[in-house]
C-alpha cells in the first residue's frame, strides 16, 4: 500500500528541557496524518539512531534549542550512515543560526526549520523528500 | 513452495528480497529486522514471503500482553518488565501500539518514552505500531509482529496494547499471559464485577502502589475475582481467577513478583488451556488475511465487473445503494457473496 503513514521520529538531542515545540509539531504532524514516534527529552545520539532504526521511520526530526547543534546533528548523520541509514531523510528545527545551517547540510541534514515555520510548511516539505514507501 | 497462491510468488525478485531480508534478520540484522516488521505491519507480499518462512520457528517464545486503561502506568510497567527480564538474561522484544487517528490516519506514539533505557542493549528491541483503524486495542498486525520477534529468538515479547476501556478483550488471544493494569481508585465492587476486560485477565495489577488507595482497590478486586466461590458445572467455562498483585513501576518495586506471576501463568498455560488460546490466536490470525483477501478480491470484481459490463452491479454500486437505503446491507452482503461465487445476480 502506497498511501500508508509516513512515520517520523521526532527527539530531542542533549541537555535541553524545551520539547514544546517538539510536542507541538508531533500533534501537528498527526492531524497532517503522519505516524509521530515520540521519544521525549535528554536523548543521547546512540538512543535517537536506535530508536529511529527499530521503529523503521522514514524521517527523523530532531529539535535543539541547547547551541550543541553543531556537535549533536552530524553524530547523529554520521552514526545513521554507519547503521545503513542513508535513505532515511534528517530534518532539524530550534534555535539554529543561519550560519550554521550549510554546515549542517553538509553533514546531512536535509533542512533546517526555525522559528515561524509552519506545521504545513513541514509536513509539505517531509511529503516532498521522505523515501518511497512500499 | 507457493503451491496455492503462485500469482503472488511469481515474482522472483520479490521472494529473493524477502529471503534475503530473513536470513540477515536471523544472523542479528537489526535493521533487517525493523524492515520486516513494516512489511508485515503494511501487510505487503514481501511480508508473506517472510511469514512463509518465519512463522514455523516461532511458538517458542513467551507472550505477554499487557492492557489497562490510559495513564494507568502500562508502559512504565514494560519498563520495568524489561529491566526484569534483562536481569534474567532473557532478550525481550516490545510492540507497543497506541491509537491513529479516526480523522486524518495520524497517530502520536509515544510508549517509547518510557522505555528510554536500553538503547544499547541488542538484546531489547522496542516497536511501536499505530492501531490502524483496529479496534480491539491492537492493530491488525500485532499478532504477526510478535511471530517475527518469537521466529527471531526474542525470549520475551511484551504486547501493550492502547489505553483500553472494558472491553477490548483482543490481547487475550494475543498473548500467552494477559496482564491488566489498573490505577488506584479504579472504582468499587460493582466495576470489578462488571464484565469485558477484567474476565480475560491471568494477573490484575494495581499500579502507582504509592498513592493512597492502591491496596484497598487490590483487596476489591481480589474479593470479587481471585476469592469469589466458583462452582464448577458442566459446559460452563470456569472463570478465571487472576491473581492480584500491587506494583510501584517507576520504583521496580513488585516488579520481580509480577514476573514471577506471570512464569507461574506461563507454566499453567502449557496445559489444555494454553492450547485454546493458540487457537484463538490462530483463528484471530486467519481471519485478519481471509478478510484483507475478500476486501481485494471485491475491489478486483469492481474492476472486472467495469472493463466487461455484463452485470448491472459493482460492488461499490452495491455501497452507494445502500448508502441511498435501496438496498438493505444483508441484501448487498449476499450480492457480494454470490459475485464471489462467480453466480449470476440475485
Amino acid at each position: 500500500m502506497t498511501d500508508r503513514p509516513i512515520k517520523v521520529l521526532i527527539a530531542k538531542p542533549g541537555l535541553d528541557g524545551h520539547d514544546r515545540g517538539a510536542k507541538v509539531l508531533a500533534r501537528g504532524l498527526r492531524d497532517e496524518g503522519f505516524e509521530v514516534v515520540y521519544t521525549g527529552l535528554r536523548q543521547t545520539p546512540d538512543m535517537i539512531v536506535t530508536a529511529a532504526l527499530q521503529e523503521d521511520v522514514d524521517v527523523v526530526g530532531l529539535s535543539i534549542l541547547s547551541g550543541a547543534h553543531m556537535t549533536l546533528l552530524p553524530r547523529i548523520c554520521s552514526l545513521m550512515r554507519e547503521r545503513g541509514m542513508d535513505d532515511v531523510l534528517v530534518a532539524a528545527g530550534g534555535i539554529i543560526p543561519d550560519d550554521d545551517v550549510a554546515a549542517l547540510k553538509e553533514s546531512g541534514v536535509a533542512a533546517v526549520f526555525g522559528p515561524g515555520t509552519t506545521i504545513a510548511q513541514v509536513a509539505d516539505f517531509l511529503r516532498a523528500n521522505c523515501r518511497p514507501r512500499d | 513452495m507457493g503451491e496455492n497462491r503462485k500469482s503472488s510468488m511469481s515474482e522472483g525478485p520479490l521472494a529473493t528480497r524477502g529471503e534475503a531480508m530473513c536470513d540477515a534478520a536471523l544472523a542479528g540484522d537489526r535493521r533487517a529486522l525493523a524492515q520486516l516488521l513494516t512489511a508485515v505491519e503494511n501487510r505487503t507480499r514481501l511480508a508473506e514471503v517472510a511469514m512463509r518462512r518465519l512463522y514455523p520457528m516461532a511458538g517458542h517464545a513467551q507472550l505477554i500482553g499487557v492492557t489497562g486503561p490510559p495513564g494507568a502506568g502500562k508502559s512504565t510497567l514494560v519498563a520495568a518488565l524489561i529491566a526484569e527480564l534483562r536481569r534474567a538474561g532473557r532478550p525481550v522484544a516490545v510492540v507497543a501500539v497506541d491509537p491513529s487517528s479516526p480523522i486524518t490516519g495520524g497517530a502520536v506514539l509515544g510508549d517509547r518514552v518510557r522505555m528510554q533505557a536500553y538503547a544499547g542493549d541488542p538484546d531489547v528491541f522496542i516497536r511501536s505500531m499505530a492501531s490502524r483503524g483496529h479496534s480491539g486495542g491492537l492493530s491488525s498486525a500485532t499478532t504477526a509482529a510478535a511471530a517475527v520477534f518469537d521466529a527471531i529468538g526474542f525470549d520475551a515479547v511484551l504486547i501493550e496494547t492502547v489505553g483500553t476501556g472494558q472491553s477490548e478483550v483482543e490481547v487475550a488471544a494475543a498473548a500467552d499471559t494477559t496482564v491488566v493494569v489498573e490505577a488506584p481508585d479504579m472504582g468499587d465492587e460493582i466495576q470489578a464485577i462488571k464484565a469485558g476486560l477484567l474476565e480475560v485477565a491471568d494477573i490484575v495489577v494495581v499500579n502507582k502502589g504509592d498513592r493512597p488507595g492502591a491496596h484497598r482497590t487490590a483487596g476489591q478486586l481480589h474479593a470479587m475475582l481471585a476469592d469469589a466461590p466458583h462452582e464448577a458445572r458442566s459446559g460452563r467455562p470456569l472463570p478465571k481467577r487472576p491473581e492480584v498483585l500491587v506494583t510501584t513501576a517507576v520504583t521496580g518495586e513488585g516488579v520481580a513478583d509480577l514476573l514471577a506471576a506471570i512464569d507461574r501463568h506461563r507454566s499453567k498455560a502449557r496445559s489444555s488451556v494454553g492450547d485454546e488460546t493458540r487457537l484463538q490466536r490462530a483463528e484471530a490470525q486467519v481471519w485478519a488475511v481471509l478478510s484483507d483477501r475478500l476486501h481485494e478480491r471485491i475491489r478486483q470484481i469492481e474492476g472486472s465487473l467495469e472493463d466487461g459490463g455484463a452485470r448491472p452491479a459493482t460492488a461499490g454500486d452495491l455501497l452507494h445503494r445502500v448508502a441511498r437505503h435501496e438496498l438493505d446491507p444483508y441484501h448487498a452482503a449476499d450480492c457480494l457473496m454470490d459475485m464471489l461465487a462467480g453466480k449470476p445476480d440475485r
